[in-house]
């Protein structure tokens, strides 16, 4: 059987993980592959954790991507990227956007965010990828396109024709808030 | 023909529109929304929320027994509410094909129950197709339609929620031009069921369901993938795709329709095999039926009956081998859902708890009212029971317990079944306090019309149920129209009608921050003065994600992108240090 590539999206609910693993998929389907995807709905407006799967190759069976065989991690919050860590394979890299939201225990004052979480993803897993996603959105002009730095970040690491991505964010995105958007997919482009 | 990606839902909603339904009606619940949502872009069809389940069904079925063709749609929970014309339906048959979806929710992600309604198809005696991706959901609609035509039937089609919030590549087809003009047709001894007609009828749906169960055997819907020929595995729906991911060699019996079982063929499939499984989520349905045929089968002595399946599970539960899982150790604080920035509804729990209440929940937004630190919420069964939950537990209470005793419900719950309990609070002189909170919007499930709302699917307007004047109309005397965001108000007027010996409501009327036409002037976010914030956290106990605690300064922020200016945490403050963004009194 040919490889299957599997992609695991994490995140808070309202941070856009569904439009992005939406453009993943998308793009995969124009590069011609067979493409699954997987996610809860329902509670993600609520701002309980989220998680997206999103498989890609010749043929793909599941659409939940087999526990230990994550290939990216492709994370919009720390503390949620480390819950998912262990689905991993060893080899694997983590693509993470460097933004701490307060889960409501940390925001009562109950319990406290954990400390040097990039440290571990990076010790961990040393191909990760570390986006200063917020900042760069802001650079762009719109503090809501971190999740589409990521895509850029990402479309770094996915190796396929740039084009692709550009058209399924043309598809996706509505016209007016295009522009921003391409500019903060060039600026997650620029990170190495 | 053009290829997409598409969810369950959406292949199953554009697979009623490619069979030439008419008519699709629902009431909303996770899984199962997004169908009657994505069907509302097909103008050909009629598709409406109804206020529950079984008046859903009901719709359906008299569109089919006018000829057309009608899909109805629901969660899991919901078809036990539209059972009673289930069950009749099913011996009347049809006239135009009726197709009945039934989400279920393996894994509980959004319901109060794991229920595995297979179970259903063989109660009622109605035959069952199961999907396993979305070009199936798309092509086993379609198919419904005919078998439920062919064979004078409804039809079920079950998906689960990792079929119907699941994309994959689906080829499109076209919508017949020829769909048969709806007409009125008398026909009392196939549509009216009383005793005499349905005992007619009754041992025509058992040759029925022997005739598919035929008929099943020799349909490529039923289908086997040949393996290395050592290892056969029975499964359908979405353990199938596990099933391939986790024994590439296994040969598989996969079952299209899950109801009745083709019993030649899995007959003839087990026949070849030393070592045969049973691979399916929840109960042992299948397995039980293939038991009964005298075949031995490894099955639920290995599969857990509870949880939905995964491929790691598959392998761990079947071969011992080793799966990961995500990490749920202590120092990663969980993330569970809460009531959104600016709900109507938190000030009110927050005043239930400090009243000392016993809450009878019920199921929608509200219901996270159980969570902390709000944590007003005793009991919550399903949709409509906190109403006669409230009058059961104030029948067996004395005198002052019983005064704790307040049922809370949203406008579309109430709708849905609440108002039943309502009358009978009323008729059997119950003592107990209803309040309805009333954001004119079916929330949880993501903000679905409803007969409050002013709005059908469509958007287009509808009149609006007054509720007031409903409660009035069942006997209730004592109704109190109260603005939630205000918190001493509230408080006053809940402790007031706990007091009273007498039944109540309490109708609160702030709509749900999420629907912009309810919502037309944004109000500005609130900040907090760090010279007045004491730290004395008591803003933090109304449980608003927009209020973080600043764990170095020791006092209360504001996140002021998602603040929505509702003020209930400025009402909380004793130290005036909350105050509107750009006001510096």
């Amino acid at each position: 059987m040919s490889k299957i590539n599997n992609i695991l999206l994490a995140g808070v609910g309202g941070q856009g993980i569904l439009l992005a693993s939406e453009v993943i998929s998308e793009v995969m389907l124009m590069a011609g592959l067979d493409v699954k995807k997987n996610e809860i709905h329902g509670m993600s407006q609520r701002g309980g954790s989220v998680v997206s799967h999103v498989r890609y190759g010749e043929k793909v069976y599941s659409s939940i991507i087999p526990e230990g065989e994550v290939d990216i991690l492709f994370s919009f919050e720390l503390l949620e990227t480390c819950r998912y860590l262990p689905l991993l394979r060893q080899n694997g890299r983590v693509v993470v956007s460097d933004w701490k939201i307060s889960p409501p225990a940390v925001a009562r004052g109950v319990q406290a965010y954990p400390e040097n979480l990039t440290q571990k993803i990076c010790q961990q897993f040393p191909a990760s990828v570390v986006v200063d996603g917020l900042n760069l959105a802001l650079a762009a002009g719109n503090a809501k396109t971190v999740n589409t730095v990521l895509l850029g970040a990402l479309s770094n690491i996915l190796k396929f024709d740039r084009e692709l991505w550009l058209t399924a964010l043309q598809t996706m995105i509505p016209k007016s808030l295009l522009d921003v958007n391409l500019r903060a997919f060039e600026a997650g482009c620029q990170v190495k | 023909m053009k290829k997409v990606l598409l969810s369950g839902n959406e292949a199953i909603a554009r697979g009623a529109y490619e069979a030439g339904a008419l008519v699709a009606c629902a009431y909303p619940g996770t899984p199962s929304t997004e169908i009657l949502e994505n069907i509302t872009q097909f103008q050909e069809i009629d598709a409406s929320w109804a206020p529950n389940e079984k008046v859903a069904l009901e719709v359906g079925i008299g569109a089919c027994f006018g000829g057309a063709r009608a899909l109805v749609t629901m969660k899991h929970v919901g078809v036990n509410v539209a059972a009673d014309p289930l069950f009749t339906l099913s011996y009347t048959g049809v006239c135009g094909g009726l197709v009945l979806v039934t989400a279920d929710d393996p894994e509980l992600h959004s319901s109060q129950n794991e229920q595995d309604n297979r179970n259903f198809a063989k109660f009622a005696k109605v035959p069952m197709m199961e999907p396993a991706d979305s070009q199936e959901a798309l092509a086993f609609t379609k198919l419904a339609f005919e078998i439920s035509e062919q064979f004078d039937t409804p039809v079920f089609l079950r998906s689960t929620t990792r079929i119907s919030h699941s994309k994959s590549a689906v080829f499109l087809g076209e919508r017949p031009t020829d769909i048969p003009a709806p007409k009125l047709e008398r026909n009392p001894a196939k549509l009216v069921m009383l005793p005499g007609n349905a005992r007619k009828l009754h041992p025509i749906i058992e040759q029925r369901t022997l005739d598919l169960e035929k008929w099943a055997c020799q349909q490529s819907f039923n289908q086997v993938d040949e393996g290395a020929g050592e290892i056969g595995v029975i499964t359908s729906g979405v353990s199938y795709q596990y099933v391939k991911e986790t024994m590439p060699d296994a040969d598989v019996l996969k079952l299209g329709m899950v109801y009745p079982l083709p019993k030649r063929l899995i007959r003839d499939f087990a026949a070849k095999y030393k070592t045969l499984y049973v691979v399916e989520e929840l109960d042992p349905f299948i397995e039980e039926q293939v038991r009964a045929m005298g075949i031995e089968v490894i099955g639920k002595d290995k599969i857990s009956i509870c949880g939905e399946l995964t491929p790691g599970r598959v392998k761990m539960q079947l071969f011992d081998q080793e799966a990961p899982t995500e990490d749920t150790s202590p120092e990663l604080p969980p993330r569970p859902p809460s009531m959104c920035p600016g709900c109507p509804h938190r000030g009110v729990f927050y005043e239930l708890k400090k009243a000392k209440a016993y809450v009878s929940g019920d199921i929608g937004c509200y219901t996270l009212g159980f969570m902390p630190p709000l944590s007003a919420m005793d009991t919550c069964i399903c949709m409509g029971a906190s109403v006669g939950i409230a009058t059961g537990i104030s029948k067996v209470l004395p005198e002052e317990e019983r005064r704790k005793v307040v049922a809370v419900i949203g406008d579309s719950t109430f709708l849905h079944t609440g108002i039943n309990g309502l009358m009978d609070m009323v008729y059997n002189k119950s003592t107990s306090t209803l309040i309805i909170l009333d954001n004119r919007i079916t929330a949880m499930t993501g903000r679905q019309e409803n007969p409050t709302s002013g709005y059908q699917l469509n958007e287009l307007e509808a009149p609006r149920v007054d509720l007031e004047q409903l409660c009035r109309a069942v006997g209730v005397k004592h109704v109190t129209i109260l603005d939630p965001y205000d918190l001493a108000l509230t408080g006053k007027v809940i402790r007031a009608e706990m007091a009273r010996p007498e039944v109540s409501v309490i109708i609160t009327t702030k709509p749900c921050m999420l629907v912009p036409r309810d919502n037309p002037i944004p109000r500005p976010p609130l900040l907090v003065d760090h010279d007045k914030c004491t730290g004395c956290k008591a803003c933090l106990q109304i449980g608003c994600p927009a209020i973080v605690w600043d764990a170095e300064k020791k006092k209360s922020i504001v996140d002021s992108i998602i603040c929505t200016g509702c003020k209930v945490c400025l009402q909380t403050c004793r130290f005036d240090a909350f105050q509107e963004c750009g006001d510096k009194s």
